[in-house]
Formats: structure tokens, sequence, C-alpha cells
């Protein structure tokens, strides 16, 4: 399959991203430049972590409007797959793709750090590969990752089980303690109604080699391999 | 005459040097010329007191690419045909002044210095010392500068991998903020500070040219200060944004063949830079100010040429080319502006609107008076020490153990990094928190492991020793990762140099640094120095900082600091007994935090140290060492409770001590390097100590969950857990 990575000014995890689909899952990937509009044969877009436009004004609040950004919304109403990770995820929310908003993180610290991330359904073409109560070890690297939305939209995201991933403990208990920046109800990931738009503000694509520090976050590029190669058996390479 | 000597003290420039200006020149310069003067013949870009002492260090090496100082950072070959660029800096002066914005514009300024050579930062390390926390003061510049690098170095995403941080009254009313950056690249893609041939474009891109700045080079940072306040506008604000985009921008365009030169402008602005490459070239150049993009009307020639301003660069273009390099840089929305030419009569001419308003010769520009101070006089050192007066303390064993875990010298400085990003560019093998940090070469199984050092304290005790040790720790930090050290560079952190007290501080720091580096192969490739940190009359302790450069051709077979298996035995590398005669407790943290002074004389032996460092390495790499960790601040106990900390595993150690407990466990010995390893394997590394050379002393094994010390302590590994980890933000708190 073909991972698409966007790149606008100020995004840093492009080259990291781009590594793990490649060298770690073994897929073909290319770089999509914000003022580029052409995704034609991508099965996956990657919204990569960075400081787009400096985070100025809001994360992700100017990295919305490139010109990339109507086509990535076509993709994605279209039922092309969207990884929003970090800053990616700030600005998929930014965009309207996901509900709710990353706000600066309650300590008001940067946090660079390892968290744990219980799935909360495997029902997804992220997780597929994982088990509902899986506990993942993947880093964070952020400033303003502290998820909100109000009760009501929190509410609904749970009946249609838009969670997708919530810090915990290593046991997979879901404590204030395991919330490094104080996003509601402990909220790490979520993703669209249709499923097929997911954000997460932790990195996976930085642990997918034992050698920087594990490989849990291939089980979320693994499922969306899984995904792609069964809605499309034939076009895999 | 016609200056005053209030606009000769603006640029720091003393009357002899105005009157050898007068005469090399011919004529009395204008203003615009005496400015250009007084930035280039400035202490931090010229180097006017330390020029001739950098010349000790003889850097020689079959790796070095490119001479020690004659460009914007070292170069070494590290094999299969990539080279690795590192330099430090200092942004002491603006850090002082205004805590973030000075750190802040520290990192990019370093980081601008990698990138003009074509590598792409991969590391970012930095060393800072401040007062006490105690001090309200010490602790809004510690959180200031923290909050700088963190703002600055997340948003470029370079990881920040290593450094340090000490806490001393030495340096309250002088802060030090050291940022180091190492950049990997092909060797073929490195780019050079050269203006290349006659005809070529001068092209400035990146931010525009504002008031910003203007004398930081002479009035900020080569002179001391009394009035902060009045020096504020002189610190200038960073963009981090800008300077992304500029890497990309930058590196993009390093790769074409219309670039002859690229180079940073950093202190002393546009002025220095195309001196800088103009000097490099033997050519002049001729720079009309208006073609600049300026932030405001009415910006004198003056202010352009001198401008601070950051996130800008120079480019060198050749004839006609310069089309191609515009389309990168507005493919990456950045301004790229032609504004001057490379000339071929050997003068730095500048225009505005096409008048002349100032014409000098290039080679007096980079050709300042030189300043050697009287060898004969003996550098300020601190206090000797007579350890038979000094007592045991009240406080037990386990007290002072626990209160060196939690001292802010010595607590865990993951307060700090976690505020870093420590992982972006997925190359980080070791990450903070250890002796070195470790970073693989994607495409490569090699790694390079990096570190920083320097004691203040114990080069005022003796700067000669203390400037061997401080290369020796940092090398011994990189070979604890199981890294070779093959190069350096250096900060260098003192008070004025126009005290010969201080001056011959200097001396001897360099020359102790310079006979280490020597031993270890490790040639100085960069550096930079920082002098006049005093406040109030006082200097600063002398602090030489160094960064060490360690390859490894295979990652995968690296040492941590952690304890790793129950049962495995711990081994100390560099004695053969713990006796003491106490001598190695003058200058120790023990020694000051617990008795309160600052007193005695640090030894190191080079021969000794280089054949641990060899056997330290032979041990990882060989998969007998488990862990390695070296013996440093707080000495053999911290090492050990650290090691445990690390692993969450306890050791218990059965070696004997004979003579001060406080030595044995406290004391600051060189040359020494725990070890844990599987008990099967002891008869390796005796093999592998005897054929080194190395004495060792098996301590004891990794058991239980207490950090055992025979009959002296016994303290849980969590209660050291706790102590280590919340040091330093219970220090924060408490003032």
């Amino acid at each position: 399959m073909e991972f698409g990575v966007i790149v606008f000014p100020g995004t840093w995890s492009d080259a990291d991203c781009y590594t793990a689909v490649t060298d770690n899952l073994g897929q073909r990937a290319r770089y999509v430049w914000h003022k580029d509009t052409d995704l034609s044969g991508l099965d996956c877009l990657i919204v990569p972590g960075g400081f787009s436009y400096g985070d100025y004004l809001r994360p992700g609040a100017i990295a919305r409007f490139s010109p990339v950004m109507p086509a990535v919304q076509r993709f994605a109403e279209q039922g092309g797959l969207v990884i929003g990770i970090c800053n990616g995820f700030q600005i998929l929310c930014e965009a309207g793709l996901l509900p709710g908003v990353l706000t600066r993180n309650a300590h008001l610290q940067f946090r660079c750090q390892w968290v744990n991330l219980r799935v909360e359904s495997a029902d997804s073409p992220f997780t597929n590969r994982c088990d509902a109560g899986d506990v993942l070890a993947v880093p964070i690297s952020h400033g303003e990752g502290n998820y909100y939305a109000d009760d009501s939209t929190l509410d609904s995201m749970e009946e249609n089980g838009q969670i997708i991933f919530r810090y915990s403990d290593a046991e997979g208990s879901v404590t204030e303690r395991s919330n490094p920046n104080g996003s509601r109800r402990n909220i790490a990931g979520i993703c669209n109604r249709e499923r097929n738009v997911l954000g997460m503000m932790p990195h996976p694509e930085r642990c997918c080699d034992p050698l920087v520090g594990g490989e849990d976050g291939l089980a979320i590029f693994r499922s969306i391999l899984d995904f792609t190669e069964r809605m499309s058996p034939t076009a895999i390479g | 005459m016609p200056v005053s000597q209030d606009a000769l003290d603006e640029l720091a420039l003393s009357q002899a040097e105005y009157e050898a200006i007068v005469e090399r020149l011919g004529r009395e310069p204008n203003s615009l010329e005496l400015g250009l003067f007084g930035s280039l013949w400035s202490e931090h870009c010229g180097y006017k007191h330390s020029k001739p002492l950098l010349g000790m260090f003889d850097a020689r090496s079959d790796r070095l690419l490119v001479a020690t100082g004659s460009e914007n950072a070292g170069v070494v070959d590290i094999g299969d045909g990539w080279a690795v660029v590192m330099k430090v800096e200092s942004h002491n002066h603006p850090s002082a002044i205004e805590p973030y914005e000075g750190a802040a514009t520290g990192v990019g300024g370093i980081v601008r210095d990698i990138f003009a050579m074509g590598a792409r930062p991969v590391a970012l390390l930095n060393s800072l010392r401040f007062g006490p926390l105690s001090e309200a003061r010490s602790k809004y510049l510690f959180e200031g500068v923290v909050s700088g690098i963190s703002g600055y170095g997340n948003c470029i995403g370079v990881p920040d991998v290593g450094g340090e941080v000490y806490f001393s009254p030495s340096y309250s009313g002088n802060p030090l903020v050291n940022a180091m950056c190492v950049g990997l690249l092909r060797i073929g893609d490195l780019r050079r500070a050269t203006a290349g041939e006659p005809g070529n474009l001068l092209m400035l891109v990146g931010a525009d040219t504002g008031r910003d700045g203007i004398h930081g080079a002479s009035g900020l940072a080569s002179r001391t200060f009394e009035d902060e306040r009045e020096l504020r506008p002189t610190v200038q604000v960073g963009n981090p944004f800008l300077e992304k985009v500029l890497i990309e921008a930058c590196l993009e365009v390093a790769q074409s063949d219309a670039v002859v030169g690229i180079q940073d402008l950093g202190a002393a602005g546009l002025a220095s830079a195309s001196v800088e490459c103009a000097g490099n070239a033997n050519a002049g150049f001729r720079i009309d100010v208006s073609n600049a993009p300026r932030r405001e009307s009415g910006m004198e020639p003056y202010e352009v040429m001198l401008s601070e301003s950051q996130e800008r660069m120079l480019i060198v273009v050749k004839p006609g080319r310069e089309a191609e390099v515009r389309q990168i840089f507005d493919k990456w929305d950045l301004r790229s502006d032609v504004i001057g030419e490379v000339t071929a009569d050997g003068l730095a001419t500048i225009l505005d609107e096409g008048q002349a308003r100032g014409s000098v010769p290039v080679r007096l520009l980079t050709d300042p008076p030189l300043y050697r101070g009287d060898s004969s006089v003996k550098p300020l050192t601190g206090p000797e020490l007579d350890v038979s007066g000094v007592p045991l303390p009240d406080e037990s064993p386990a007290e002072c153990l626990l209160k060196l875990l939690g001292s802010q010298n010595i607590a865990s400085r993951n307060w700090i990094y976690r505020q870093y990003d420590h992982q972006v560019q997925t190359n980080t093998v070791i990450v903070p928190g250890g002796d070195a940090a470790l970073l693989r070469v994607k495409g490569t199984d090699k790694g390079l492991a990096v570190s920083t050092d320097g004691n203040g304290r114990y080069c005022y005790l003796d700067p000669f020793v203390g400037g061997m040790i401080a290369v020796a720790e940092a090398c011994r930090n990189v070979s604890c990762a199981g890294a070779l050290p093959i190069a350096l560079t250096d900060c260098l952190n003192f008070g004025n140099p126009e005290r010969p007290e201080i001056y011959a501080q200097l001396e001897k720091a360099i020359e102790g640094m310079a006979e280490a580096s020597r031993r270890f192969d490790a040639p100085v490739i960069s550096g930079n120095v920082s002098l006049y940190n005093e406040s109030r009359g006082e200097a600063i302790y002398p602090t030489p900082v160094v960064g060490a450069l360690g390859i490894t051709e295979d990652v995968s077979a690296h040492a941590t600091v952690g304890f790793k298996n129950e049962g495995d035995v711990i081994v100390l590398i560099g004695r053969d007994s713990l006796e003491s005669d106490g001598s190695d407790l003058g200058g120790s943290e023990y020694l000051e935090l617990i008795h309160g002074r600052v007193a005695g004389r640090p030894s190191i032996d080079l021969d000794l140290e280089t054949a641990v460092q060899r056997v330290c390495r032979k041990l990882i790499a060989s998969g007998v060492a488990k862990s390695a960790h070296d013996c440093s601040d707080g000495g053999l106990a911290v090492a050990l409770a650290e090691s445990a900390v690390a692993g969450g595993l306890g050791a218990k150690v059965t070696a004997s001590v004979s003579g001060r407990w406080d030595a044995a466990l406290f004391g600051e010995g060189q040359s020494r390097i725990i070890v844990s390893l599987s008990s099967d394997q002891l008869a390796e590394l005796h093999d592998i100590c005897a054929a080194g050379g190395v004495p060792y002393l098996a301590l004891g094994t990794v058991s239980g969950a207490d950090l055992i010390f025979g009959d002296i302590l016994s303290v849980p590994v969590s209660q050291l857990a706790a102590a280590h980890a919340d040091g330093l933000a219970d220090a924060l708190r408490t003032w």
C-alpha cells in the first residue's frame, strides 16, 4: 500500500513517519507538500507532528487553510484513511474532521515522555490488530495535548465507540496520575463517526523499532495495512 | 580627536585600538567604519585575548575535514562517506538579561552554524550554570532558560539529548548558557563559508532586518556590565518557526551547484558574515543596504550592518544563477534578496541607495590586535585542604547519601529534559539521564555518542587539572556508552581576561585541556570563548565546558547506567581497593554540601584514565558489561545508587573499606567506572582488564531491593529513587 505524508511548513515528524511506514512496515510512501492537491493513488494519509506555521494563533489554526486541506477533506469523505498524529490531530480538529479541541497542557509545560495507552476499541482501521484493553507504550511530545469537548459531545462519542485510546497505567487502569496533560476522560486518541479518520497525541512512529525504545507503534500501522489489504486485496505491493 | 570616549565605550574599543585603526587605515574612520571595526575586533568576534592561547590546541587528526576555527563549526569524518559537524557556543550575557529569549536565540544561533555547513542538525545539548535555586533570581533565570530552550528547540524538530546543569553561588550574578549542536552530513555535501570568486552574488535570506541586537557582540559579550536593564534592547527575539523553515530551505539550496558558500548571521550580523566570507576567499565585497529587506524605515547603514536580527543567512551564489536559488526560498515562503556582490578589490564597501557610505580593507577587519597576558602570574585558585581538619559529619552515611542524591547538583534532571523533545528524528538510542546520549545513524550500523562536561569547582581549585578532567570526563561519559571519543568542542567561560590572575586561569585551563585532548587523540575541532563573566567585580568559577563526540561501529552494542539482572556481579574498574587517604574529598560535592567547604586539589592520572576508558569500551563491545556508569559528582556511592535506581534493583557491596568511610563513599577520585556483568563472565573481565593494564575490584552483587554498603549503610532503593526524582522539583518549590 502507499502512504501519503503531508508536509506543512514547520512539520517535523514527516521523516519519522516516512521511515516508520517504509523501513519498519515495508510499504511505499510519498511526501505531499501542503500546496499540492493531488492525493491520487494513496491509501492512507498521515498528518504528522510538528509546529505547522509555528503553532501561531493556535496549533493547527493556520495549517487548516493550506491548499491541501480541501483535498484531505474530500479524501476522508470518500472513505480514505487519515491519521493525524500530535500536531496532525490538532489540525484535523481545527479542520472539523474530528470533534473537540486540544488545549494547553494543564500543568502548562511541554512533555516528552513515555505513556501507556489503553486501546478502547479494536473496531477501527487503526486498531484492528489489537484487542480492546491492550496497553501500548508510546511516547508523547507536546505542549498542547489537553483534549477538550463538552459533555454531550463526549457522551455521544463514547456511545459511538469513537474513543480509541485513553492514557492509563501499565496495567491498563485509567487514572488521574496516568493522564499526562489533563485531557478530559484521559482521552489520547479519537476517531470520527465513520471511523476512517483518527487523531492521537502520542507518536506511534517513534516506537516502531526496538533500538529506539519499542515497537508498540507498529500495531497501529499494521492495523492500517491489514485493513487496506482486506479492502483491496489485489492492490497491495 | 573626532570620536568621543563614549562612542568607543559603546563599541568596547580602547583608545589604543582606535589609534591602531587610524594608523592602519591611514585616516579617521567614519562612524559606520568604526562600527565595523568595533564589532569585528570585539572579543566575541575577534578573540583578542584568547586566540594566542587557542593555538595550544594542536588539532591534528586524520578525521579532521576543515581546519579548526576556519569555518562555522568543526567537521570530522566518521567513515563510509559520513561526517559530523559540531560546535558549542555561549549565550551567557543575553540569558542573564532575558532568560527565555537569551536561551532560545542561543539554540537558534548554534543550529544555524551547523546547517550553514550543509549538515542536518541531529542533536542539541546544553550546559547550564546558575546560582543556587534558593535565590529567587536564580530560580527565575533557570526556569526561563529551560523554557526558552524548550520553546525554541521543540519547535525546530531537533532532539535535545543531553547536557548538564550545576548550581553554585559563583554563578549567581552571571549564569552560563552554553548550547551545543551536532549535525550529520554526507562528506560531499559539505558547504563552506566562502565568498568564492569576484562577481559572485550575496543573497540575504530569511527574516527581515530590524534594529534588534545592535552591539550584541561588542557591548554585551565583550565587557562586564552593571546595569542589565539598559542592555535589554540588545537581546534578540527568536522565531523558531522561521528557523525550522530556514533549515529545510538551506539544506535544499545547499544541494545546488549554483551555491558557492553559506554563512549564518550571528554576532555582529551582516558585518561579520560578509567580512568572514570575503576574508576566507581573500576577496572584497560591496553591499547596498537599501537592498536588504528591513522591518522599519529610516534604518541607517550602520544599523543594517550590525543588526543581530535572528533567522537570517547569507548565501553566496554564482552570477546569473540567483533565480534558481530564489525559487527554492519562494517554495518555503522565505524572502531572498541579492544585496551585493563579491569584488576583487579586497575592500568591504557599504552603500546606501548607490551612495558609498564606507569602505575599509577586509584584511584590517579580520586582523584585530591580539593580547597576551603575563604567563608568570599565578592563576586565582581556591584554598588547599587539610583532610585531618574535616571531621566526620553528624549525619549518618545513609543520610549523607540521600542528601547528595536529592541535592540540586545531583538530583535527576528529568524535570528539565521531559520539557525537551529528545526523541524526534527517531535516532535516540540512549535518552538523556545517563552518562552520554547515543544516536543511531540511519542506513548504517554506526552510533554517535555525545556528552558535555565541565566542573567549575575543580577548575577554580586547579585550572590545569580541572581542564584535563573536563576533557577526561566528557570522554569517559562517551566511553561508558561504548563509543570511542574522536573529537571535542569547547566553550571557555571565564572572567575578565584583562585581570592577570583570570588570564592565567584561562591559560592553565587550556593547557590542561590541550594535554588531555592529545592523550585521547580527540582534537578540539571547534569552540567558543566567553570572557567577562563577572558581576560586581567577582569572576565566575573558570568553567570550560567540553562537548565530546564518540563513535561506535555497532550501535546495538552499547551500555546504559542501570543494573540489569539480579545476581550480576558489580565491578569497579580503575581501582583494586576502596582505600583512600581522604585527598579525593578535595573539591567534592560532598565536601561542599555536607561541610560547606570548597577546598582541595583535584587530581587525575591520564595514563590510567585512557586505559580505563579503553577497557570499558572493550567490555561493552564484547558484551561482557551489561551496565556502565562512571563515578563523578558524589563519588562511588552516588554512582551505585544511580545504577540501582535506573535499574530498579538493589545492590549489596561486600568489598571492604579502609580509612574514612566518607572518602570511600563520596570521594571523587577520577578514572573509575562501575560495570555489572553476569558472574560467569568474570574471567573474561579479568582478561580484558589485565590485557589493558587496569586494576579492578569486585564490589558485590546486584541483589534485593536495598542498597547495602557493608555495615556502613543500607537504604531501600525506593527511598533513593524518591530523593533523586524529586530533588529538583522540591528545590524549585521551596524558596
